[in-house]
């Protein structure tokens, strides 16, 4: 294999896990603010027990984000060093912005958040909490920015070949970036959504009986019905978006080769690039053309439109978008399918006799948000090639001179790594949950606002 | 009037790289002294760190993305030599980061491993920087010769780690683990010593350049205050370390603040041997700098939210100022 392919794959693995734990935080903040701010108006304790489990998960979960941020900060300059000579003026001030407004407050107030209850002011306490919350919710503001404009450039000219910013308001409000990051905000939702309705039914199978723990399991469950409505509409409208901005992602999604009126909405088709056809194709006649363009007759752009006279393939590769916007949108219904049921049968039976089989599946459902965001970016990152910036700079002009056999061994580490951590994340999270399932944790008292004797080892 | 706004960004990462560190230096440093420490005093030590170590690592971000935003040029250039101790050093600090979390949350069997993980990653981190250092200050280029002398910096820059950590400690603890951080800051205070002395005769060394930027007439005159300030600073810390712990807890910040301020008078003499050289004798921070209208923009950030960092930092050690007791999610 040769550096760029490498450093591709290297590129895609360091930022894959560092997006999953950001995905979890950007929500979990939020939630945590949500438990606080009910214990604060009610002063029930349950609410106090459900902050106390999660903002664990959540210090965790940060740790491994801050970490792999870090990894992701020097990539730039290991693997693809032509990435910010050519493109710096614009990707470095939002970076800088990113690390100014949103690193810094993260980091500084998470202390507080974390260890600082008993030595501040409630308000404080919670105001920490908000400010946190924010921060991430800041830093993905600044990347989604960044990665939108990637993909849809404007506000710069090039000079000798160097990207410089014209106007920075239309950097900043590029045409994909609304959508790309209302849905990245939304996806972050659900898959903390499911993680805590996923966590807690695994609680209550272990016969839990805390109130903590069912009013975690009703919020995670009633977050997930509402918020999945919503990111099917987000998604169809960044998907129109992307019909405007890159015609060829939305084709090779489509796994659609000819231009054509009354477009089949295919359901399974296995893209053959040899033979620019699909094999095994089962679809649903006019849908893709209804969607799209929101009338039987519409036209949806087709991938051989995207083949210079040469014969240069100036379209992404097929099969990889192709199937992981389906794994994406399979499980988007399947969400779907599995909250409104909860959210029905929290409404006629309650938390206390879920049936049993309805848990086993939502304790399943707990890292699903995770295959989700990944396929979503995938289908977003690969449906960009060849392009790095799009029409601005190909991905093989920016890779770096390291010899493959380098960037192949760190690549190995790289993974090993990752491996390790993911098996012993979702390990800890489970048994920090069974631990939690029976009583091992006391909560502290909610009224004198200080710990009680609190079991887990101090950190 | 034109601002020097390559020079303005120079300093601006100089001064994030001298804070990292410092502040992420005592936080490693409390990690690579851990196979000293008894189990409970390891709980101690990392709740002495708990709530600052995340805070301390931005600063390696914003010094890289100073770097990165400031000066592409350079960025690809140098750390595209640096690849494979880059690599090393990030995975140590996933490491240690993560392993600092688990400890905690982790069963009390697994405790151990994570406790190991966290010393080789911190240990690791100050290794590989201590080497790039080395490589550095060579000039980027791989010799056999360089890469022996960065290894020795590598393990001097360790030990100062540790020592600053140990400074920490002495000011966070009381009681027998004070005690214990006296002796290891004694036993450590080497490193500090050698690891500057290493730099600063290789620098001159390297280059004749930076050897007439030290060694010509009057200069030498006007600089000769930071290596007596060191010396002094040196003889200050050790001087202290023999009579510590006195009544009442006194001077037990002075390890700490002294070895900061050494700290940033070896980093200020290697920023007058390297300007106007960001990669050494290749590439200036002129040449190396982005576009002026994209170093204003960031400018105008930064002048707004670096005095917000340090009030908001400094607001962080005020609250979890005193002796570092048990840590939890309280
Ligand atoms: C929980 C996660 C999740 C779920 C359930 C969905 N998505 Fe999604 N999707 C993402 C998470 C995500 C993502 C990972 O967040 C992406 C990658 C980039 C982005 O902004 O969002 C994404 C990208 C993405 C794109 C690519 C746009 C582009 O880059 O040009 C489209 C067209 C859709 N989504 C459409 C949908 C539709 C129609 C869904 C209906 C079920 C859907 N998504 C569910
Ligand atoms: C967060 C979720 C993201 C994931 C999972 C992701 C994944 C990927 C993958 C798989 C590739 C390789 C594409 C290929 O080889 O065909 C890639 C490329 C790349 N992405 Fe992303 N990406 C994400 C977000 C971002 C963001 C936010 C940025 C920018 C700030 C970014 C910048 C890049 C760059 C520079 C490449 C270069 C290599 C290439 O195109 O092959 N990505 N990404
Ligand atoms: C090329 C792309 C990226 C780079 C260079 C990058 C860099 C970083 C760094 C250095 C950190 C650690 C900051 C600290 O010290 O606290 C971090 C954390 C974070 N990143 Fe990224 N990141 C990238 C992609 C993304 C993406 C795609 C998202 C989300 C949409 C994201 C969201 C966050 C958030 C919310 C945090 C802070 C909280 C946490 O660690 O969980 N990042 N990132």
């Amino acid at each position: 294999m040769d550096a760029l392919l490498l450093s591709r794959i290297q590129f895609g693995a360091n930022i894959s896990f560092h997006i999953l734990f950001p995905t979890i935080t950007i929500a979990l903040g939020w939630v945590l603010l949500f438990f606080k701010l009910r214990f604060n108006a009610t002063g029930d304790r349950k609410w106090m027990d459900a902050y106390m489990f999660w903002v664990k998960v959540f210090a965790l979960s940060f740790a491994m984000g801050v970490v792999s941020g870090i990894t992701m900060s020097f990539q730039f300059g290991t693997n693809w060093p032509g990435f910010m000579e050519t493109v710096g003026n614009v990707a470095g001030p939002l970076l800088a912005y990113e690390v100014l407004t949103a690193f810094f407050l993260e980091a500084a107030f998470l202390g507080i958040m974390l260890f600082g209850a008993s030595r501040v002011k409630p308000w404080v306490h919670t105001l920490a909490t908000f400010l946190v919350a924010f921060g991430t919710t800041m830093s993905a503001f600044w990347i989604i920015v960044l990665n939108s404009w990637m993909h849809t450039p404007q506000g710069y000219e090039l000079r000798d070949g160097v990207v410089h910013a014209t106007d920075w308001m239309a950097i900043l409000f590029n045409p994909s970036m609304p959508y790309r990051l209302v849905h990245m905000l939304l996806a972050s939702g659900l898959t903390v959504a499911f993680l805590i309705a996923g966590i807690s039914a695994l609680r209550l199978l272990m016969k839990d009986k805390a109130e903590g723990t069912k009013s975690a399991f009703r919020t995670g469950i009633l977050m997930a019905a509402m918020l999945i409505p919503l990111q099917i509409v987000a998604g169809d409208m960044h998907g129109l978006n992307t019909l405007e901005h890159q015609p060829a992602k939305v084709a090779a999604m489509e796994g659609n080769w000819e231009t054509q009126s009354n477009a089949p909405l295919l359901l399974f088709a296995v893209p053959n690039k040899e033979t620019r056809s699909n094999d095994y194709e089962i679809g649903i006649p006019s849908l893709a053309s209804i969607i799209l363009t929101h009338d039987a007759d519409g036209v949806v752009p087709g991938l051989n439109d995207f083949v210079a006279e040469d014969g240069t393939i100036l379209h992404p590769p097929v099969l990889q978008v192709f199937w992981s916007f389906r794994v994406m949108v399979g499980v988007g219904m399947l969400m779907l399918a599995t909250s409104w049921l909860g959210a029905f049968l929290l409404w006629r039976r309650g938390v206390d006799r879920m049936p049993r089989l309805y848990l086993m599946g939502m304790s399943g459902m707990a890292f699903m948000g995770w295959v989700a965001t990944l396929a979503g970016w995938y289908t977003t990152e690969i449906g960009r090639q060849p392009w790095l910036v799009s029409g601005v700079l190909a991905t093989a002009d920016a890779v770096s001179p390291v010899a493959a056999p380098m960037v192949l061994s760190t690549l190995i580490a790289y993974l090993l790594v990752y491996a390790g951590l993911m098996i012993a994340y979702m390990w800890v999270i489970t048994y920090l949950a069974r631990k939690a399932a029976k009583g091992e944790t006391l909560p502290l008292d909610p009224r004198q606002g200080v710990a009680g004797p609190d079991l887990m080892p101090a950190e | 009037m034109t601002l020097d706004l390559p020079f303005i960004f120079a300093a601006l990462m100089g001064t994030s790289i001298l804070v990292y560190v410092i502040l992420d230096g005592f936080d490693l440093g409390v990690g690579i002294l851990f196979p000293f420490a008894t189990p409970d005093e390891r709980d101690r030590m990392v709740a002495s760190i708990g709530p600052f170590w995340d805070a301390n690592e931005t600063w390696l971000v914003l010094a890289i993305g100073l770097l990165l935003v400031a000066f592409p040029v350079a960025h690809g250039a140098i750390l595209t030599q640096l690849y494979l101790p880059v690599t090393l050093m990030l995975i140590a600090l996933i490491l240690r980061g993560v392993a600092f979390e688990f400890r905690a949350k982790a069963p009390a069997g697994h405790k151990r491993t994570w406790d190991f993980l966290f010393w080789f990653g911190s240990m690791l981190t100050g290794l590989t920087q201590g080497f790039m250092l080395g490589i550095y200050v060579m000039g980027l280029a791989w010799t056999w010769w360089h890469i022996g002398f960065a290894l020795l910096t590598g393990v001097f820059l360790t030990v100062a780690y540790s020592f600053i950590g140990a400074a920490w400690i002495i000011h966070k603890a009381d009681g027998a683990l004070q005690a214990k951080a006296i002796t290891w800051a004694r036993d450590g205070l080497w490193g500090v010593v050698l690891g500057m002395g290493a730099v600063s005769l290789a620098t001159p060394y390297v280059s004749t350049r930076i050897f007439d930027k030290w060694f010509s007439w009057p200069q030498m005159l006007w600089l000769s205050p930071l290596p007596l300030a060191s010396a002094a600073l040196i003889g200050l810390v050790w001087w202290t370390l023999r009579r510590l712990p006195l009544d009442g807890d006194r001077l037990s910040w002075l390890p700490f603040v002294a070895t900061s301020a050494l700290f940033a008078l070896g980093f200020a003499g290697m920023a007058y041997s390297f300007f106007p050289y960001i990669v050494p004798e290749a590439i200036t921070i002129y040449e190396a700098a982005a576009a002026p209208e994209s170093l204003w923009i960031i400018l105008i950030g930064a002048l707004i939210v670096i005095p917000m960092i340090a009030a908001y930092s400094a607001f962080s050690y005020f609250i979890f100022r005193g002796k570092a007791t048990a840590l939890s999610y309280e």
